[in-house]
């Protein structure tokens, strides 16, 4: 038995069945199921020795956290709190906190220079660290890395995280987890604004 | 042309592209791709197309087959899927908007290819690459790409003006949607590719 809703982002866009978002949404049948089967490759993971739950679902509580007070942060804050409730209230009021605009950065294109801007750099307060513990802070620095400043991700940054003990296997999984998320709240909110749209 | 990098000594120094360009730029990964003997039938079903093991990006997203395999298959019905909708042109315009504003010089150098190539307007995809998200490419364009560059932003900025600016440029339901997708969608992949590796300048 799943915690989780059948297809998370008609859950998160309060797509009724039938509707005209439900009818739009179903114009793209593998857009949509493939959306759910990503979710589900991460949080409903065929492997989690590596990345345990707990872990994906209090990064994802920050990852969407910092990038809006929308029903897609409150649902993964939900289950974060389900699944670990002693470490997810911290680990969202930082994401509440650490909330910054983006994206910016530096470029080292040489030919980008000018266009090359400033923001928050996020790092863990060292309240957080001692809650969650080195290794999950180092890929909540990450995940903020990749939400609010992309361009700035290099190696070091990667470094940052096997040195805190991630394994490789590991970053591509924290990779994509932050990524997709990147992509599963814009859609939310792409759908939800066309709804909004249709009814005004 | 080289340029120091910031990164350990051990890493090669990478030469990095000048710009946001159309021609052919490379990518070099800063983990080990799994190596190809290596690859079982779940890392192929991962890699969807037996053909990208020779690709390290595929062969380094592989080490989670699952999602790899979940994530192309979205790529590909997100740009590829031919019923109706936005035509693909404008689907590639929304994915170099976003990776324009991000700042992924690998992902907008293919996917201005591809809206070049598609829609037979090379001068507006460089006016795009070469001045940025505010160049002025016709009103049905400014639409899309303002539109994708909106909910790029973090927090999303989409808001119902853009989409009734879409309406009124003609493009339905459909093909609002499917700007919304491509548009998010690069958000995962510009992600990955900025973060898993570096884009190597064109030969």
């Amino acid at each position: 038995m799943t915690a989780f809703p059948p297809d998370v982002i008609d859950e998160l866009a309060a797509v009724a069945p039938g509707s005209a978002l439900d009818t739009l949404r179903r114009r793209r049948p593998v857009t949509r199921e493939e959306a759910q089967e990503s979710f589900a490759a991460l949080f409903v993971p065929r492997d989690d020795s590596e990345v345990s739950l707990a872990e994906r679902l209090l990064l994802a509580a920050f990852a969407t956290g910092l990038a809006g007070d929308d029903d897609t942060a409150a649902f993964y804050a939900a289950h974060a709190a389900r699944v670990d409730p002693d470490r997810w209230s911290v680990v969202a009021d930082a994401a509440a906190r650490a909330a910054a605009p983006g994206p910016f950065g530096r470029y080292r294109e040489p030919g980008l220079q000018s266009e090359s801007t400033d923001g928050v750099r996020w790092r863990a307060p060292g309240d957080l660290r001692a809650v969650v513990g080195d290794r999950l802070t180092a890929a909540l620095e990450h995940a903020h890395l990749l939400v609010v400043r992309p361009r700035e991700a290099d190696a070091a940054a990667l470094a940052a995280l096997t040195d805190a003990g991630w394994s490789v296997d590991a970053v591509v999984t924290l990779s994509q987890l932050v990524a997709f998320l990147a992509f599963q709240q814009r859609v939310v909110t792409g759908l939800r604004t066309i709804a909004e749209e249709a009814a005004a | 042309m080289t340029i120091d990098t910031t990164t350990p000594a051990a890493e090669a120094v990478v030469t990095v592209p000048g710009r946001f360009t159309r021609d052919q730029v490379g990518w070099t990964p800063h983990l080990e791709p799994k190596p190809i003997a290596d690859l079982d039938e779940r890392d192929h079903a991962g890699l969807v197309d037996r053909g990208r093991a020779s690709s390290d990006y595929f062969r380094l997203l592989v080490r989670d087959p699952e999602i790899l395999g979940a994530r192309t298959r979205v790529d590909k019905d997100i740009f590829y899927n031919t019923d109706g909708g936005l035509p693909r042109a404008e689907r590639e315009l929304a994915a170099t908007a976003a990776s324009r504003l991000n700042g992924c010089v690998f992902c907008a150098s293919v996917h201005s290819r591809f809206a070049a190539h598609h829609s037979g307007r090379p001068d507006d995809v460089q006016r795009l690459l070469d001045e940025g998200v505010d160049a002025d490419l016709g009103e049905r364009w400014n639409a899309i790409v303002a539109a994708a560059v909106a909910l790029t932003r973090t927090p999303s900025a989409l808001t119902v003006d853009h989409v009734r600016r879409l309406r009124d440029a003609g493009l339905d339901d459909l093909a609002i949607a499917d700007v919304v997708h491509g548009a998010a969608f690069f958000n995962w992949a510009n992600r990955l590719m900025l973060s898993l590796g570096d884009p190597v300048a064109p030969q």
